[in-house]
This record gives structure tokens, sequence and C-alpha cells, in this order.
């Protein structure tokens, strides 16, 4: 009955999902599939926080393709990361994306959440399913990581990510 | 320093990405609604239906209820309606006269199926003017009409008990402008009616209710 609702949450859905997965095809068909589990799985939901209860779906359904895709994403991260980044200009959408592509998904995971969601700790740990301890973990590694990633770049690009 | 650093990751996302959640949502993704929701919510507007309309009678409880519902009226009320109807009539008040009171008396108790007596109210100043047969709701009904001699009028109204008469001691009920004793006991249910005064009514009734319940 409250179906409408879901659809208000499509925008958030889409956005992490942009930044979670890279490309803009794949982001939207982890939206879709997204939106049909929790359609199909929505008289399980318990009235409370819904985006947490969304974004939780999406996170096992973003668990599961990585695990389909397994050969893919086991691609290191590090060797993605070795294509060189754009040398002119301000850091662009590309190389963030690609910047974010050499964390481990589970740290990716976390950071958009917080950074794009405006999520709390107590938020993550519930849609992930994971303890707080965790989410801060990953959170202070993942974030370490990506600016490491981007000053290795920063310089040459003249772009200042972190003074 | 460390904040700042996590503010400035922050905002770089939320500017790169923040664009994304406004861009024109593909219309594949608003679902087709699959049809257990269409068939739980029709579900759920029958129930929400049926609950309203179980819970009417208990929310309106003052709604008056629907004519065709309502039990026939009560006895004293159909006495006093036949009062109203009868008593004010100049040429034919009574179908039989007084005149011809033992007939009068073998035809009603005929009619109604039960020996019936005529109460004498002369020693309360009313005179006899006779009687007629009506419908009641159930089978025919007896009203004797007297009157003083001022030419006011009194009935009395003499059915059998319909089921839905409970019996009854001597009350008193008002209708409208008319006045009525009555009481139903296995026999009869006798109603005295008229356009009188409480207290000069209750002397009447008394007299026809001691002459009527030996």
């Amino acid at each position: 009955m409250d179906y409408d609702l879901i659809v208000t949450y499509i925008p958030n859905l889409r956005r992490y999902a942009r930044a979670l997965v890279g490309d803009r095809d794949g982001a939207d068909d982890l939206v879709q599939d997204t939106l049909e589990r929790a359609v199909r799985k929505f008289h399980l939901w318990r009235p409370g926080d819904l985006r947490a209860w969304l974004f939780s779906i999406m996170h096992n359904v973003f668990v599961n393709q990585l695990k389909a895709r397994k050969v893919s994403s086991d691609v290191e991260v590090d060797e993605t990361f070795a294509a060189p980044m754009s040398s002119v200009g301000p850091l662009d959408l590309q190389d963030l994306q690609r910047a974010l592509g050499t964390l481990a998904p589970e740290q990716r995971e976390v950071v958009l959440l917080i950074a794009l969601e405006d999520m709390s700790y107590a938020d993550v740990s519930r849609a992930l399913g994971i303890p707080m301890g965790t989410v801060m973990s990953r959170l202070s590694r993942g974030r370490e990581r990506l600016r490491r990633v981007m000053n290795a770049e920063g310089p040459k690009s003249g772009l200042k990510v972190v003074t | 320093m460390n904040d700042q650093d996590d503010a400035q990751l922050k905002a770089l996302l939320k500017k790169h990405f923040d664009p994304v959640a406004t861009e024109p949502i593909p219309a594949r993704m608003y679902l087709r609604r699959p049809a257990w929701i269409g068939y739980a919510r029709a579900a759920m507007l029958v129930s929400v239906g049926i609950a309203v309309g179980l819970a009417i009678p208990y929310v309106r409880p003052a709604a008056p209820p629907i004519a065709a519902v309502q039990p026939a009226a009560t006895f004293p009320m159909r006495a006093a309606r036949a009062h109203l109807v009868y008593a004010p009539e100049v040429r034919h008040p009574v179908e039989v006269d007084a005149s011809q009171q033992e007939h009068l008396v073998k035809w009603l108790s005929k009619r109604l199926g039960v020996d019936l007596k005529v109460p004498l109210l002369a020693g309360e100043g009313y005179e006899l003017l006779g009687g007629r047969l009506l419908p009641g709701p159930e089978g025919p009904v007896a009203q004797f009409m007297y009157q003083d001699s001022a030419g006011k009028r009194l009935t009395l109204y003499v059915s059998r008990p319909n089921r839905a008469d409970t019996l009854s001691a001597f009350r008193y009920a008002q209708e409208g402008p008319v006045s009525v004793f009555y009481w139903i006991d296995r026999e009869c249910g006798y109603a005295l009616s008229g356009e009188l005064d409480r207290a000069t009514l209750t002397r009447v009734a008394t007299a026809v209710y001691r002459q009527l319940e030996p």
C-alpha cells in the first residue's frame, strides 16, 4: 500500500548506485534489481526506516552481483588503478570513479553511504548488517585510501583534494 | 585536519554524484505493481468497507432506524392515531351505534375472536356512542367511542395482543395531543385515548380497568 514510498527513494538509490558501481547502466541495473526485490519483499518491511531497509536490499543485491561477476571483480583494484588519471584540469567524474574503484567494495559502500546519504554509523550498520566498529574501521580505511589515490594524481593534475 | 579532509571528501563526492539524483528516472524503474499489491489493496479496501459497515451502527447510535426496519407503531401509538382519525368524525363516528349495543359486542367479539365486554362509563359522565372495526397490524381491532355532555370524546381501543406487544400493567402515554392509558394482558390490549388532561383520563381509565379486569 505504501509502494509509492519506495519510488520516492529512487533518486537516492540511483545516486548511491552510480558511485558504487561506476557505470551508468550497471548502476541502474542495480537499482532496478533492488526495486524489484523490494517490491517482492515489501510485506516483510516493518514500518520504520524505509531508506535503511532499501539500502540493505541494495547491499544484498550488490553483494550477489559481485559474487556472480567474481572473475571481473577479481581484477585487482590496484591494477585497475594503474590506468593513469587525467593529467590536466580538475579531478573529473571519471577520475573520481576510478579512485572509488580502487576501494574494496565493502569500503566503498561505507564511504558512500556516509558521504552521499548522510547516514549515521548506526544507519550504515543496519543497512549493511555489520557492527558499528566495522563501519568505523571500513570508513577510515576507505577514506584514507581514497585520499591517497587522489593525492597520488593530485599534484600532476594540479588538484588540491586534500590541503 | 582529518575532519576537514573528511568534509572535503564528502563535498567532492556529493558534487559529482548529486546530479544523478535529479536525473530523470528511467521509466522502467516505475515498476508495474506486482499483482499481489493489487489484490492486497483490493482485499484491504473490501475489509475496510466491511469494517466501516459494521461500525456504523456503533458510530451513529442516534441515527434513526430506517422506516422499513422500524417495528410497527406501539400499541398506545396505534390507539392514539385511531382516536385522532375517528373522534372528530361528526356524522359517522361509529359503524354500529349504541342502540345496537348487543349486536355491536357480538360482532366485534366474533371478529377479534375473544369475548369482549363494553365498559359503561356513564358514572364518569361518558355515554357509549358505539363502535367500529379497524385494521390492526396483525388482525382486526375494535374501537368503542364515548362522548360526554359537552361532546368530548373518548375511545377505547381493544385488540388481541400482537407478538410485538409486551404484557403491560396500567400505563400512561402521551401521543401528540392525545393522552393514552393502556394495559395489555394475555387476552387483550386496552387503550383509552382522549384529548383530556391526565387527571381526568386517569379517573375514567381507572373505571374502565375495574370493569374489565375483575
